[in-house]
């Protein structure tokens, strides 16, 4: 019978012909990630379970990229920044981008592919949920805690459990005013935060493969916020000009055969898609944004690994260019790279900078941020009983600081279309003029 | 492994994310540290709204004031218990402040298996939803050979799942031992 791209990429990591759902398998790990929330926990599991002097599994497999409380006063947050470049040096690890230095990348997930990180093929751990991002890339991608990741530091392998997969296939064409992210909120809307537990979202169809690298990884980002193991998507032409441009090392890419079998199939017509809001507090608390117009904002936040990126903030440019914001509105790009590409980008002859500064919105460092609220000094943190409408990726209670504030999910089109108005806007006009 | 788990409960709804059970402005202190870890106790379920915090009344405290031990140590959950985050904090933090067992009707997977993994305490799924049925308060035993739950409070009786295929990891402590006493890992 035949198998989806995660069961032939679980299968060929385990030295198996094929899996079939439900098997419990070690696999050999590519890559283990970690960051400053997770990496210093892992460390001491590492240490206890495999010795004070003893060495991870293979240097070249492991990185180590802080982003989510950089820019602090926090005490014990720069402390855990400080074991990161402790365990490095002792390790002499390779792949590690230095809070405070030219290397400093910013938020984990867009660094692992802007660094060349994300092949098709591969299997990638991570110490956090959103590493389903790099599925989009046509690899195995997924979120553990920091013993499993102790365990890989170790040892090079981890056990996994075959997961079911389902498909959403998208045909036609999106709207122009819909983005990856109205279609994520879409799904997630319809099967629920638990409608992917346990399972593999494998995302396909011309719609889909039409998207940029940067709007795939919005897909595979949010497959957590289902419940979902892993995102993936098959490599094509669009991925391999993206990995090309950022590593020599191989790759394999993989193809789901016609006759795989899948727990769940459904087939959407990407033409009628529509701008979407998560409500609070779950990102499947589904409304369409042309039902919510009446919601008045305190501000707004565009960034985090999922809609932080330079697609994203290209998209939010658009809108605001030439306008004035009317709430508090935050841009957060995720890693340097997209930071310097806002200083280089242009829409009209204005850099996406100056068209952010120009509208009256504030600009933080590349990082995490507000998108997990953080430690209060924190930028674009949630206060009080705010409203938000936020480019991120969860909205449950307190998830962007205060307890009381109430977080929007939404598009960049959206979150800057609301900027403009101070409500939830209907990004379509703006778009289409 | 224990064969019998005896406490009183803590009873929460649905969808309980790992955001409510620790703040992320938490997740900045050791989780090695004997003293500083104890923070992790302290602010257990802090996240979580007060209506929902011990149901059914709500505004139940976890732990009080500056304690690391809450007086309760099974947690009752209802769906999708632990969804969000990968932060091992989260089960680490339930540990820390003294719970022994969760008992919910679902899991997301990362905080199962960080669980699980970690060896912090066992995830119980419960065959009939309990969240309506258990106070916050009630004296529970968990009977792990038999695979049953009694009320002490109610005097009442319920069957909980198997715990299937983990059982080997959970009865070994965590992954670690799991692995040594299979021989992937060498013994320490």
């Amino acid at each position: 019978m035949g198998m989806t791209i995660t069961e032939k990429i679980l299968a060929a990591h385990s030295g198996k012909d094929s899996v079939v759902p439900g098997d419990n398998i070690w696999v050999d790990v590519d890559v283990l990630m970690t960051h400053d929330v997770c990496g210093p926990g892992t460390f001491a599991i590492f240490k206890k379970q495999f010795g004070e002097n003893a060495k991870v599994w293979d240097r070249d497999k492991v990185v180590i990229i802080p982003d989510h409380f950089i820019f602090t006063e926090d005490t014990h947050a720069n402390r855990n920044i400080d074991i990161l470049r402790q365990f490095v040096k002792e390790q002499d690890l390779p792949h590690y981008y230095d809070v405070g230095t030219d290397n400093y990348k910013g938020v984990c997930h867009l660094a692992l592919a802007q660094e060349g990180f994300n092949r098709p093929g591969e299997i990638l751990f991570g110490t956090d949920s959103h590493t389903s991002t790099s599925g989009a890339f046509g690899m195995f991608s997924t979120g553990i805690g920091n013993t499993d990741a102790a365990f890989i530091l170790g040892t090079g392998k981890i056990w996994v459990k075959v997961p079911e997969s389902m498909c959403f296939e998208f045909t036609g064409k999106f709207p122009d005013h819909v983005m990856a992210k109205d279609v994520i909120l879409n799904v997630i809307g319809d099967i629920g935060v638990d409608g992917a537990t346990y399972r593999s979202m494998e995302w396909r169809g011309d719609a889909v493969m039409s998207l940029s690298m940067e709007e795939r990884m919005t897909l595979c980002n949010m497959a957590i916020e289902a419940g979902g193991k892993n995102g993936i998507i098959e490599a094509d032409e669009v991925t391999t000009d993206y990995v090309r441009q950022r590593t020599d090392r191989p790759y394999k890419i993989y193809h789901s055969d016609e006759d795989a079998k899948y727990f769940f199939k459904k087939t959407y017509n990407a033409s009628e898609m529509e701008s979407i809001v998560a409500k609070p507090h779950s990102p499947d608390n589904k409304a369409k944004v042309s039902e919510c117009e009446d919601v008045k904002l305190d501000r707004a936040y565009i960034g985090s690994c999922t809609g932080g990126k330079l697609t994203d903030f290209m998209a939010a440019a658009k809108l605001l260019k030439g306008k004035k914001v009317q709430i508090d509105t935050f841009i957060v790009p995720a890693t340097r790279e997209v930071e310097e590409d806002l200083h280089k980008e242009k829409i009209g002859g204005e850099t996406l900078v100056d068209i952010f500064k120009n509208a009256g919105a504030y600009l933080g460092d590349p990082s995490c941020a507000a998108c997990l609220g953080g430690p209060k000094d924190t930028f674009g943190r949630a206060k009080d009983n705010q409203v938000v409408i936020s480019t991120t990726n969860r909205n449950f209670p307190g998830r962007m600081g205060s307890k009381q504030s109430h977080v929007y999910l939404a598009s960049p089109y959206t979150a800057a279309a609301s900027a403009l108005t101070g409500h939830i806007t209907n990004p379509a006009e703006f778009v289409n003029n | 492994m224990k064969k019998i788990i005896e406490g009183l409960a803590y009873v929460l709804g649905n969808d309980v994310d790992t955001d409510q059970i620790i703040p992320a402005e938490h997740l900045v202190y050791s989780l090695s540290d004997p003293e500083e870890k104890k923070n992790y106790g302290k602010f257990a379920l802090t996240g979580v709204p007060g209506e929902q915090a011990g149901l059914p009344d709500g505004n139940v405290s976890f732990t009080e004031g500056d304690n690391f031990e809450s007086k309760y140590s099974i947690i009752i959950g209802g769906k999708n218990f632990g969804c969000g985050s990968s932060r091992e904090h989260a089960p680490a933090c339930m540990e820390i402040a003294g719970v022994r067992a969760v008992i919910a009707q679902s899991y997301a997977r990362i905080f199962y298996r960080n669980s699980v993994d970690g060896g912090f305490f066992i995830p119980f799924e419960c065959i009939t939803r309990l969240v309506e049925e258990i106070k916050t308060g009630d004296d529970l035993k968990i009977d792990l050979v038999a695979n049953t739950l009694a009320n002490k409070t109610q005097n009442k009786m319920y069957d909980l799942k198997s715990l299937g295929e983990v059982i080997d990891i959970i009865e070994a402590g965590n992954i670690f031992e799991y692995a040594r006493k299979t021989g992937m890992i060498a013994s320490s």
